[in-house]
């Protein structure tokens, strides 16, 4: 058999594959809810009130850290970024964005990281520790009520392509999709649980079962886990085009950071 | 230091019943795990909480090992004159942390 042979078979196999592709299509823009919207009373309470909500601690020690000198340099954020509430405004809502010098998008803990080591001298904090989740949570704070705008940047797309991939590929023993559940079930039960949309607007969260705040990249994991696949490592391009992905399909959505979860 | 947040209003009208809510950030370590290494890791915990209102106690409250981290206390009292409420948290490790709060009261 020719290759143009095998080409003209596999075209009829390549539409219908198309058309189930198409079938499982993103959540209409005006359907998209956040998580917030299936809190119970009690827990909506707790992240409405910035007195019991337990996320405000880690935003104290966020804006400790913030005005405190650190590194060889012995500089502190507030030096160069001034006053966080206005040069703040936002900026959580629009990472992950491109960095020209490794020529692929990172995060927010990322830029912390890259401001830490190149402008204060100082060793990049650990993914997940008490001043990482600190500083993004109180950068993150200052967007709340924004909308999230991913940038408008075509040298994203690729990498934003690859966080689609991911989301739609059925992956590990249970051999499932997150868009099977977030896409095409939402609003049903897993367990006790509703499904919810998976729209990262509240990161970094509190969330009751950890009893502790946590990134979204941390509850990327855990969805990985649960579906019993491979989970990357944290601050890992898997991740990073994930989180890509999951916040251009948020678009317009407000954020909430600090949220709670249960 | 640990982080405290305090909600109160910040006015009431005379007798009226107002609520006051507390909330600190400690990690709870309840003094039954083990590590990895099966050693006992030791109890950390606030053990003792108390309000006072112009230096007289009103509150008072005992913890103990069953409580979650970060322990969140709410309770109520009635407004009768203006002046500062103080909130002291005591616990293992020589723990201690005082937080105050104003009221006016009409």
């Amino acid at each position: 058999m020719t290759a143009a042979v095998v080409l003209r078979r596999l075209a009829p196999a390549a539409l219908v594959l198309a058309a189930v592709l198409a079938a499982h299509a993103e959540i209409p823009l005006n359907e998209r809810r956040s998580g917030y919207a299936d809190l119970g009373r009690e827990t909506k309470a707790m992240q409405d009130d910035d007195t019991a909500n337990p996320a405000m601690l880690a935003v104290l020690d966020g804006e400790a850290l913030w005005t405190s000198k650190t590194g060889g340099t012995g500089r502190a954020c507030a030096e160069c970024h001034g006053d966080a509430k206005t040069s703040m405004k936002g900026v959580a809502a629009r990472y992950p964005a491109f960095d020209a010098k490794l020529s692929r998008p990172i995060n927010l803990d990322q830029r912390i990281n890259q401001c830490r080591v190149e402008r204060q001298g100082a060793k990049p904090l650990a993914y997940e520790s008490k001043d990482m989740l600190a500083l993004t949570t109180y950068v993150g704070m200052q967007s709340r009520g924004e909308p999230i705008t991913p940038p408008d940047d075509a040298r994203l797309t690729p990498f934003r392509e690859a966080g689609r991939a991911t989301y739609f590929r059925r992956q590990g023993q249970l051999n499932l999709a997150c868009s099977q559940c977030h896409d095409d079930n939402w609003s049903k039960k897993l367990a006790g649980n509703i499904i919810p949309q998976a729209h990262p607007t509240g990161y970094p969260l509190y969330r009751l079962e950890w009893q502790s705040i946590g990134s979204l990249q941390r509850r990327l994991r855990n969805c990985l886990i649960g579906m019993r696949a491979e989970h990357y490592e944290y601050g890992s391009p898997e991740y990073v085009d994930l989180e890509l992905y999951l916040m251009w399909r948020a678009r317009g959505m407000p954020m909430e950071t600090p949220a709670v979860r249960p | 230091m640990a982080r405290a947040l305090i909600n109160l209003p910040a006015k009431a009208k005379r007798g009226e019943i107002i609520t006051i809510k507390t909330l600190i950030s400690h990690v709870m370590e309840s003094g039954f795990r083990h590590s990895a290494l099966g050693v006992r890791i030791p109890r950390d915990i606030i053990d003792t909480f108390v309000c006072t209102f112009n230096g007289e106690e009103i509150f008072r409250a005992a913890l103990h090992p069953a409580i979650a981290a970060n322990p969140f206390i709410t309770f109520h009292t009635v407004a009768t004159e203006s002046g500062t409420f103080s909130f002291q948290w005591t616990g293992d490790g020589a723990f201690s942390q005082t937080e105050t709060a104003k009221i006016v009261v009409e």
